[in-house]
């Protein structure tokens, strides 16, 4: 990963290093642009992520509206794109909108993990003794769960909703973050920005948020890519089963739900769906595995 | 140090870590058994509802409630479903309307069944993918085979499974689109295995094949490497008797730490194709709150995952004799 330069850390920018700072971030874009995977995973996202942002405006019909005319003719068609589903609902205006929710849902569900393992990170890596064990038994339970069957029990049991997606998929990806954290805080409370910090009498609080985690934020972007990806699929998978976000709001889990049953006769209510979710996660790794060839390059 | 003294002290070490680990194991099914427990004791009237149905008098289903025991306090009752487990009573299954232990065991069978085919198509699959991309590194194969797996781990399972059914059931009708396990109608158990096997396989070889091929880039790096390389020997001597061992330390530990994966994809696999296994199982279980069922399946999922993680672990150590003794 790139050394801190001393710009990423001065407290108030001064006008030629904030001109330093648009630099970097500029020869950081342009490194983007020189790896495929990230410039190919990168327009995959956008393009998901204008569908999303654009939908009310751009989304030719509203996501729930039935049209009972093309019940009889549900297939793509002038009127209707990508066409209707069993219910007449237009799949092109439902898969744009279902961009929205998944794309709220997803990187929400990440932020919280990270919020949360870095804490959970640097506090067992920075204090280590008893708490450090604490926290790391702690997340080696959690780990050593078959996580979609804890989503089943906790979701069947307390109803699924936006809200209860995004706890449970903190809760349960937290300790990898957790994990990622403590490593690179154990070896980083040993540098001696760390040290001249504690000599001017920070506190640990201000010691761990300010030296140490934006040392530990290379891996962790890329961390936070790849699980934004696998988010994306799991909640697509509770919608599958049926334990997802619920309807009648277009989820693109939901609607492979609805349809799959009818794929001998109309595929291409399935079909579509699991092509938007499929190209979403591909977008997310391919920019992972872009990111991280750029920081071996760096 | 005598051969037989070295011995001993790796028959002490295994001891000492399989102690340590069974501890573990011991703590996480306690701690899995009483989360489990007090979830489900949340809003126990709805056990007895569920039982009744809707139409069921709001006394009768307090009368039940009060028959099934579910009005004491919750850690009495987590004691007693301890000592009942101890005895190997698992309790009847609301759902299914037998007792566990007539049920659980044979759906788990089922789903290792479906595992263990799966497994042995993805260990010599991504090896010889791995292995082939990892051996010279940014190279056209090396680019297609990265690309290919990346590709392939993103596709969520059921997205995989439609596409799969979409083509092979419906365009081609070559398959059948059900795994019930039944040899009803035209197509064989076997015929019917086939679409679930393979989407397991495609979904958990893609991110098995990119370990292997970081290990193999990693050894291919390695300074005995190229000794071997500047002594003369072909490039496939290399490969096949110096890289190959030390680059598969790592996967193994991978490999087997994807079984926990494997779970988690079986479950939506099952779901697809209507297989009798026990992610299925669970599902409907937790969707009914069928308690009996959810509590001991949560046990026995936890459980596997735990021994297969020991069972890697343990691998690892022996495998690797930096940190056999």
């Amino acid at each position: 990963m790139t050394l801190p330069t001393t710009a990423d850390r001065l407290p108030a920018v001064s006008a030629p290093v904030r001109l330093g700072l648009a630099r970097a971030w500029a020869r950081r874009l342009g490194l983007l642009a020189e790896s495929k995977p990230a410039l190919i995973g990168t327009g995959i996202v956008l393009f998901w992520v204008l569908a999303a942002v654009l939908a009310p405006v751009v989304a030719p019909y509203p996501p729930n509206a039935n049209h009972l005319a093309a019940v009889a003719h549900p297939t793509p068609s002038a009127t209707h794109w990508l066409g209707t589903d069993h219910l007449g609902r237009d799949i092109l205006s439902r898969i744009m909108w279902g961009a929205r929710t998944v794309l709220t849902v997803a990187p929400l569900a990440v932020l919280g993990a990270a919020i949360l393992g870095s804490l959970l990170g640097l506090t067992a890596g920075y204090y280590r003794g008893w708490i450090d064990l604490v926290i790391v038994r702690a997340c080696d339970i959690v780990l050593s769960f078959p996580v979609i069957i804890l989503y089943m029990i906790i979701l069947a049991h307390f109803g699924s909703s936006a809200l209860n997606i995004i706890v449970v998929l903190t809760l349960t990806k937290a300790p990898i973050i957790t994990r990622i954290v403590r490593g690179l805080t154990i070896e980083l409370r040993e540098r001696e920005y760390v040290a001249a910090a504690k000599m001017r009498g920070e506190s640990p609080l201000y010691i761990m948020l300010v030296e140490i985690l934006p040392n530990a934020r290379g891996p962790l972007i890329v961390d936070m890519c790849l699980r934004t990806g696998y988010n994306v699929v799991i909640i697509g998978a509770l919608g599958f089963l049926g334990i997802g976000l619920p309807p009648p709001d277009p989820d693109w889990g939901g609607m492979v739900k609805d349809t799959y049953g009818m794929m001998s006769v109309w595929p291409h209510m399935a079909l579509f769906p699991c092509a938007a979710i499929s190209s979403l996660v591909i977008g997310f790794n391919l920019l992972a595995v872009g990111l991280r060839e750029i920081g071996l390059r760096d | 140090m005598t051969p037989l003294a070295g011995r001993g002290r790796v028959t002490l070490t295994v001891t000492r870590f399989l102690l340590k680990h069974g501890a573990f194991l011991l703590l996480t099914l306690l701690v899995v058994s009483f989360l489990v427990f007090t979830l489900n004791e949340f809003s126990p009237g709805d056990v007895a509802r569920k039982v009744l149905g809707a139409y069921a008098t709001q006394e009768q289903v307090d009368i039940l409630t009060r028959e099934m025991g579910l009005n004491r306090p919750v850690l009495v009752r987590y004691g007693e479903f301890l000592s009942r487990l101890a005895a190997g009573d698992l309790g009847t299954s609301t759902r299914f309307k037998v007792p566990v232990k007539d049920i659980i065991w044979s759906r788990l069978a089922n789903t290792a069944f479906l595992a263990a085919l799966a497994f042995a198509c993805i260990v010599p699959l991504s090896m010889l993918l791995g292995i082939v991309a990892g051996m010279r590194e940014s190279s056209t194969l090396d680019r297609a085979i990265l690309m290919f797996s990346t590709v392939v781990a993103s596709v969520p399972e059921f997205a995989l499974g439609v596409f799969l059914a979409s083509v092979f059931v419906v365009a081609l009708g070559w398959l059948p689109g059900t795994a019930t396990l039944v040899a009803g109608g035209s197509w064989s158990v076997a015929s019917q295995l086939v679409l679930p096997v393979a989407v397991i396989v495609l979904f958990d070889a893609g991110y098995v094949v990119s370990m292997i091929r970081a290990s193999m880039i990693e050894v291919m790096q390695r300074p005995y490497i190229r000794t071997a390389i500047l002594k003369g020997l072909t490039f496939r001597e290399v490969v096949v008797r110096h890289a190959l061992r030390n680059a598969m330390i790592n996967p193994i530990t991978v490999i087997l730490l994807q079984i926990n994966y494997l779970i988690s994809g079986v479950v939506v696999v099952e779901t697809v194709f209507a297989y009798p296994g026990f992610g299925r199982m669970m599902l409907e279980a937790a969707l009914f709150k069928d308690i009996a069922l959810v509590e001991v399946g949560a046990l026995v999922a936890v459980g596997v995952a735990v021994l297969t993680q020991i069972a890697g672990d343990l691998a690892y150590r022996l495998l690797d004799p930096r940190i056999r003794t």
